[in-house]
């Protein structure tokens, strides 16, 4: 049992998927204009996270290898159909604030890397607390960053006014240039943090956009 | 003409993929180092996206919605992508070796680009008509490729710098798209005047 805990602890802490890992960005910048939608966000690819990694760690050893990124993307964009279906129904509000990044889920890049680099090649217990350590992890950078910019850009935390009265709002930070320069904060904020502890500092993408630097190990035939 | 211009312009400035929708984050970041290489990868984007939306809006108009399987949309999006992808790869491979040897090595990271699934999908949500949707996907591709070319002589510039330890790479990297998305900011409303 310690294993899955310390498998929980990676995704949280040591490897979190938005600010060590740096994959997820396009999500993480997008919709964290509030706090509400980035817990909306985290919790909707933790869904996806959980469901795609249970399945791929069931089908590990019957999809062929030579197949097995397009039967991921496939699994994956079943599950993200089935959320915006769910999210459609009984959220009407988070799905018109997430708009078109629900579906986006399916290339986030966290989801698939997840399924190549852990749940591809491990039992079905160790995955489901991988998908859950990243979910968590993915959630608390969304939350963490959508109540800086919600607090500092509208004055508000969970749509609750808190220093709107006293301190004018700086609309900027729910603008996209205000996206961009608190995850370079946090992102540095983390690094300050990591290096004291003794460790690398993240100081390039996930993706780097070249296929000989990814984690995933498809070797640049990601189709 | 003027309303497909419109649509063009609107693309490329006011709704610019990287800098106002955030789609396409990671080669904006990851590719654009280089001015070369990052006008090799916008040029491939702009290609499979506009191939893309040639593809997916009539699937989507008179396969999908005649039949009652838009639920599907998101699936059947992103398969016909990953095909249309590895299409143009074989393809390319086989006539272009000049081509190939310039635009290839992108083509794998294109079929996971949310900017390509985004334009399908934004040109579906926001009834495009077949024509506004192929001007919309070029101009997406076009705003791709602004963002990353002006990106690209930011970040030379930032090479130079002495920059604090711990905002060294990808910190100072964020900070700066985050100054060039405010300058897209300033254009916001300049192309609705003009075609208005």
């Amino acid at each position: 049992m310690s294993d899955n805990l310390k498998i929980l602890k990676r995704g949280i802490i040591d490897e979190n998927p938005a600010l060590r890992l740096v994959l997820g960005t396009c999500p993480t910048l997008a919709v964290t204009t509030s706090a509400i939608n980035g817990l909306g966000m985290g919790l909707a690819a933790t869904f996806v996270l959980l469901g795609s990694n249970i399945v791929v760690s069931l089908l590990r050893n019957v999809i062929p290898n030579k197949v097995r990124i397009p039967a991921y993307i496939t699994i994956i964009a079943g599950f993200v159909t089935v959320v915006q279906m769910l999210v459609k129904a009984f959220l009407p509000a988070i799905d018109s604030a997430l708009g078109i990044y629900l579906p986006l889920i399916v290339v986030n890049c966290i989801i698939l890397a997840r399924a190549e680099m852990f749940a591809g090649k491990n039992r079905v217990l160790p995955s489901v607390f991988d998908a859950l350590g990243m979910g968590i992890g993915f959630t608390a950078a969304l939350l963490l960053m959508g109540m800086i910019r919600e607090l500092l850009g509208a004055g508000t935390l969970f749509g609750i006014t808190v220093t709107a009265n006293f301190i004018a709002p700086m609309t900027l930070m729910l603008l996209p240039p205000g996206g961009f320069f608190i995850f370079g904060v946090l992102i540095a904020l983390a690094n300050k943090l990591s290096v004291k502890k003794g460790k690398q500092p993240v100081n390039k993408l996930g993706c780097s956009g070249d296929c000989a630097s990814c984690p995933t190990s498809c070797g640049g035939d990601a189709q | 003409m003027k309303e497909m211009l419109a649509i063009l312009f609107l693309a490329i400035l006011t709704n610019n993929f990287v800098l106002v929708k955030f789609l396409g984050i990671c080669p904006f970041l990851g590719v654009s180092k280089k001015l070369g290489t990052a006008v090799s990868m916008a040029a491939a984007v702009t290609l499979v996206m506009v191939m893309a939306t040639a593809a997916t809006w009539p699937i989507y108009y008179y396969l999908l919605a005649p039949n009652g399987l838009d639920y599907m949309q998101t699936i059947v999006f992103i398969l016909v992508i990953a095909a249309l992808v590895q299409l143009l790869e074989v393809v390319l491979h086989r006539y272009s070796s000049a081509l190939y040897s310039a635009l290839g090595i992108y083509l794998p990271l294109i079929t996971t680009n949310c900017a390509v699934l985004g334009v399908t999908v934004l040109n579906i949500t926001d009834n495009y008509t077949f024509g506004a949707a192929i001007v919309n996907s070029l101009g997406a591709g076009i705003g791709f490729l602004l963002a990353m070319v002006l990106f690209a002589g930011v970040r030379s510039r930032l090479e130079a710098c002495d920059v604090p330890s711990s905002l060294q790479g990808l910190p100072i990297t964020l900070i700066a798209a985050s100054i060039v998305a405010m300058s897209f900011l300033g254009l916001g409303g300049v192309v609705e005047n003009i075609f208005a």
